[in-house]
């Protein structure tokens, strides 16, 4: 164990503390020189733990310049531990300096900083890679011994976390011999976290405290068939708040965010203070909610993901998830956010929307009593961020690629890069690597005689640096209130707007608002209006059901003993579906054919979560159009893809045929407008497409170009170009979620079962009644929506129909390929 | 490729679906908002983008000329994404709209963008063209007229079908004046929804959103904004 000098035994001492074994673990570890990886839960005196060796040292000898540098990826948290620094550096009287540094830190501030940097900087990994970019990092970080990356769990397979890798592996170089303190949640993917934090980091582990208390609330009456809001549990929320002092009523979406929210306050007679937070609303309103949540004020948020991570709200003590759990990590990560301590049990409460839900919710449950933690593995370093971080380094000095290379091999996300990769990133970032030798002239890098990369102009060292960053929002609009000065409440999506017509009214900002117009950017609103509002979603708010999660709901099918326990009418349902059908088994694939109308219905239970279906939706109906089936449709939930087609499906093996992943997947991709989406953040972090410009706002239209067009382009004259080949990568690992849907059809093999019914199963309900209600857009048929748009504006007399020319057959327009709803009946 | 006809001041002219107006009368062809070498503007600014943009407008261009075999190619302004922009095409581009300006007569109205004429281009510059009851000008004059085709806001319009939403550029007409989409391969597009379009469209009308293959024909509701709202108005809908 590490030793605590005198002073800071009495310090514990003085406040009946004893310094607990994991932070005098760390301590030690740091002494002898090692790198650490602190695995601990919440509440668990992480952060003490990171700093006490920095405190220690200063204590011993105090220095002049950086000595530590903290980084996590809330601004907050920084703010947060700068807070409980101050206690033992002021009440052990210790001479040293602790500062936070983030975007919106002062100019002034940060001027301060490059003269006498603190002995403690706590920032982020973007404020990390702005430092890093400067011309006086070598000065600034020489004198660093000591970097503790905080909430490493939640940065190690993102791009924020790829980032702060590439930063990482700068300040190894500027300064040799740095240690690294990582510390992390409880992962199922520990060994990969090390090698993120530092490979030869020493793992120290803190056991966990007292287990989770996690119950169930089920709706009163009928158990819903389908539906995810969870918005007829509303009463029993209400309830459950007013039993607690304070709750944090996570939800998965912020459209369910929204209506929660409604549907709370329609019922709130005590008018008790409830509150809402998501990441469109503006940020002055977000911190006002977490200034209230920090005074006691509030007795209850509803919150997305936004609230996951952050700092420690004490007074929190109860925590509900309203909708599917999704996974057994996250569902922990909530769970943790109440009771902040080690010793007292979190409480939280699960809220199912619907029967799948239920049986989720059961699994997540059990998921958690036996530490079954999920979650993907953390993927390789993204391209567009090594892009960024390339002409980062050249903002600060020349550098040769061969030592560049050599330095970004040691961050493990890019530690299997190949040289040639590397190559064409620097060359895409030299003068845009296109085939066409066009940008001589506007080029950002030069090589000079000695072989060295140097920065073209200060204009473009000052565009990168304020363009550094790697969140990538969806285009959105400013929502205001009409009239001069009206107030901001957020951001909503563009597609969204597009629905709007003035009178319309929607709801937004825990608000009712009506539409009154749009004017360039910004949507203008007033208060109240009437009719059916309409709520806006977002693209990308939904997480898939992790594979751990399905196993075990696919475990619980299979085990009619375990049903006894679940509520009533899910045992029935369960009961009823082995009588009418049968149960997908542990690794089968189970299909159900039906009849129902005049179509043919095919339900596939595959559990890989919303996207692989969505994908594999797609894979399936195109070869039943070429196997003559003539699909019309599909709809893809969590748990299963459910097609329609219009004859009876039949050579079930071919249609789940692994080679599907070939040729055909190629030609959907290219026209999927997932591609586009990805290509977008793509373009936008690896510098091609600039989200901020010097000194002007108001031209940024006329000089940025969108992505879809510049997509088009480069796709048609240079399919091979890096950028492409990163956008397919990151849609492969993402929305498209290819390696699941490869996963499944290699372990489906000669298992698919067919099971051929005369009705819908009671299983297969709950996809049946998902169709038509899918609001996620079309693959590849905007001709076809456009065209049924087209249709109706005719049939109701608001549009001519086009002229009628008879002509040749093939110049007549067919819509090609079934879209996802009903596209023809 | 559909073209959809129109009848303006008593002229039937044809849309098409690439975002052209065809006069088969005058065998005249119009195009707006062109925006050649916005790439390289872009490029200018450090942002480089591909840079086979105009090579992209080119082709449409030379394509419709093709099958339209105009006598007279009207460009609304705009053509140029910037005033140097003509000295910037590639050598392999300017050869070919020095080739198509022997075909057919170009006429360059002069827009923001592009405030002179362009030198060493074929054809001829112009404030603005009249031919017969029709004038062609950059960007629409507010108030009432009579036959005005125009370019510069670039409209686009989104239709909602089943929760999903298509957007693409548009022709938006009232039967007095019509506005035409930007046809340039960078250009973007302005809501027609916007005050500063549909101000321009005070009875409401028509617009065609261009297809891949024909125009999709949708109602323009009126717009019950004023084109310059006053500060604090625009609030009783």
């Amino acid at each position: 164990m590490g030793t605590l000098p005198e002073l800071f035994l009495r310090w514990f001492d003085g406040r009946s503390w004893a310094p607990r074994p994991h932070q005098l673990a760390v301590l030690e570890a740091a002494q002898a020189g090692q790198s650490v990886l602190l695995i601990a839960p919440t509440g668990g005196g992480k952060t003490l733990a990171g700093f006490l060796p920095t405190l220690v040292e200063l204590a011993d000898a105090p220095q002049e310049g950086l000595h530590t540098l903290y980084v996590s990826p809330l601004k907050a948290l920084s703010a947060d531990v700068a807070r409980n620094l101050t206690a033992p550096v002021s009440e052990m009287g210790l001479a040293l300096s602790v500062e936070t540094r983030s975007g919106d830190t002062t100019q002034e501030k940060r001027r301060k900083q490059k003269e006498q940097p603190p002995n403690i900087l706590l920032t982020t990994p973007e404020s990390l890679a702005v430092l890093i970019s400067q011309p006086e990092a070598a000065a600034f970080f020489a004198t660093l011994r000591r970097v503790v990356i905080d909430e490493a769990h939640a940065l190690a397979g993102t791009k924020r976390g790829d980032q702060l890798a590439l930063g990482l592996a700068r300040l190894a170089v500027l300064a040799p011999g740095l240690q690294r303190i990582g510390l992390s949640a409880t992962v199922a993917h520990r060994e990969a976290i090390r090698a993120y934090v530092a490979p030869d980091a020493r793992i120290i582990e803190m056991a966990g405290g007292a287990p989770p208390e996690i119950g169930m609330i089920l709706p009163q009456g009928r158990l819903p068939w389908s539906g995810h809001m969870g918005l007829f549990s509303a009463p029993d929320i209400l309830q459950a708040i007013s039993a607690a002092r304070m709750t944090i009523v996570f939800v998965n979406t912020r459209a369910q965010a929204e209506l929660m929210f409604q549907e709370l306050w329609r019922l709130n007679a005590k008018t008790l203070p409830i509150a809402i937070h998501h990441g469109s609303l503006e940020m002055a309103q977000r911190l006002r909610v977490e200034a209230a949540m920090s005074a006691g004020s509030l007795r209850a948020v509803v919150a997305t993901s936004s609230l996951d991570l952050g700092i420690d709200w004490g007074g929190v003590d109860q925590v509900l998830q309203v909708g599917a759990p999704k996974g057994v990590s996250r569902l922990l990560q909530r769970v943790g956010r109440a009771n902040h301590r080690m010793d007292e049990a979190s409480r939280a409460i699960l809220v199912p929307a619907n029967r799948f839900e239920v049986l989720e919710c059961e699994a997540a449950i059990a998921g958690v009593a036996a530490s079954e933690l999920d979650g993907d593995a953390p993927r390789p370093g993204g391209l567009d961020v090594l892009a960024q971080h390339i002409l980062g380094c050249a903002c600060a000095a020349p550098f040769h690629p061969d030592a560049l290379y050599g330095e970004i091999v040691q961050a493990a996300p890019y530690a299997g890069l190949s040289r040639a990769d590397f190559d064409a990133t620097l060359e895409f970032v030299e003068n845009g690597g296109y085939a066409l030798q066009a940008y001589d002239q506007y080029r950002k890098l030069f090589r000079d005689s000695e072989g060295m990369m140097n920065i073209r102009s200060e204009q473009v060292r000052r565009l990168h640096r304020m363009n550094i960053g790697t969140i990538v929002e969806a285009p959105t609009l400013k929502v205001r209130y009409a009239g001069r000065g009206g107030g901001a409440l957020g951001e909503i999506e563009e597609y969204f707007v597009g629905m709007l017509v003035p009178g319309d009214t929607f709801i937004f900002a825990g608000r009712l608002l009506r539409f009154v117009r749009l004017r360039e950017t910004t949507v203008e609103v007033i208060d109240g209006g009437s009719g059916e509002p309409k709520v806006p979603a977002y693209a990308g708010g939904r997480m898939p059901l992790t594979t751990n999660l399905a196993a075990r709901v696919r475990a619980l099918l299979n085990t009619p003993a375990l049903w006894q326990d679940f509520p009533e009418p899910v045992r029935e349902w369960l009961d009823l579906q082995l009588t009418r059908s049968v149960m997908p088994g542990r690794d089968d694939l189970l299909v159900e054919i039906f009849p129902r109308g005049d179509r043919w219905y095919l339900v596939a239970y595959c559990f890989e979560g919303r996207n692989a279906h969505q994908t594999l939706g797609m894979l399936v109906t195109r070869r039943m159009e070429r196997m003559g089936l003539q699909p019309l449709g599909f709809v893809a939930t969590d748990y299963v893809l459910g097609v329609w087609s219009a004859v009876e499906p039949r050579d079930l093996d071919l249609l789940f045929e692994q080679d599907m992943l070939g040729e055909d997947l190629e030609a959907w991709m290219d026209e999927s407008s997932m591609l586009k989406r990805t290509f977008r953040n793509v373009a936008v972090i690896a510098g091609l497409i600039a989200r901020h410009y010097p000194g002007q706002d108001k031209n940024r239209r006329q000089v940025t170009v969108n992505s879809d067009l510049i997509f088009e382009v480069l796709r048609k004259h240079q399919p091979g170009h890096i950028l492409l080949r990163a956008t397919r990568e990151d849609a492969a690992r993402g929305l498209i979620d290819l390696g699941r849907i490869a996963e499944m059809l290699g372990r489906v093999k000669g298992r698919v079962r067919p099971q051929r019914l005369s009705r819908v199963s009671p299983l297969a309900v709950p996809v049946l009644l998902e169709i038509g209600r899918e609001n996620v857009r079309t693959e590849g048929s905007d001709e076809a929506l456009l065209e049924e748009a087209a249709l109706i504006a005719e049939a109701t007399g608001a549009a001519e129909p086009p002229p009628f020319r008879p002509q040749r057959l093939q110049t007549t327009y067919r819509p090609k390929k079934p879209a996802q709803g009903s596209l023809f009946g | 490729m559909t073209a959809a006809p129109i009848h303006l001041a008593g002229e039937r002219l044809q849309l098409d679906p690439a975002g052209a107006l065809h006069w088969p009368a005058q065998r005249l062809l119009v195009v707006a908002d062109l925006h050649f070498e916005k790439g390289t503007a872009a490029a200018a600014r450090g942002q480089l983008v591909p840079p086979w943009d105009t090579r992209e407008t080119l082709a449409i261009l030379a394509g419709l000329i093709r099958k339209y075999g105009p006598r007279t190619v009207v460009a609304l302004g705009d053509s140029f994404h910037d005033a140097r922009g003509a000295a910037r095409l590639q050598e392999r581009d300017q050869a070919q709209l020095l080739a198509l300006g022997r075909e057919t007569r170009f006429l360059w109205v002069l827009g923001n963008h592009d405030p002179t004429a362009p030198e060493g281009l074929p054809g001829e510059a112009v404030a603005e063209h009249r031919q017969g009851p029709l004038t062609f000008r950059h960007e629409a004059t507010p108030g009432r007229v009579m036959g005005e085709l125009s370019g510069h806001f670039h409209p686009k319009a989104s239709v909602a079908v089943r929760g999903a939403m298509v957007t693409r550029p548009c022709f938006v007409t009232d039967g007095y004046r019509i506005m035409l989409p930007a046809i340039g391969a960078y250009t973007g597009g302005l809501d027609a929804r916007d005050p500063a379009i549909a101000g321009l469209f005070p009875r409401g009308g028509r617009m065609f959103l261009v297809g891949r293959e024909r125009l999709y024909s949708f109602p323009f509701a009126a717009s019950r904004v004023r084109a310059q709202p006053l500060p604090g108005e625009g609030l009783r809908i």
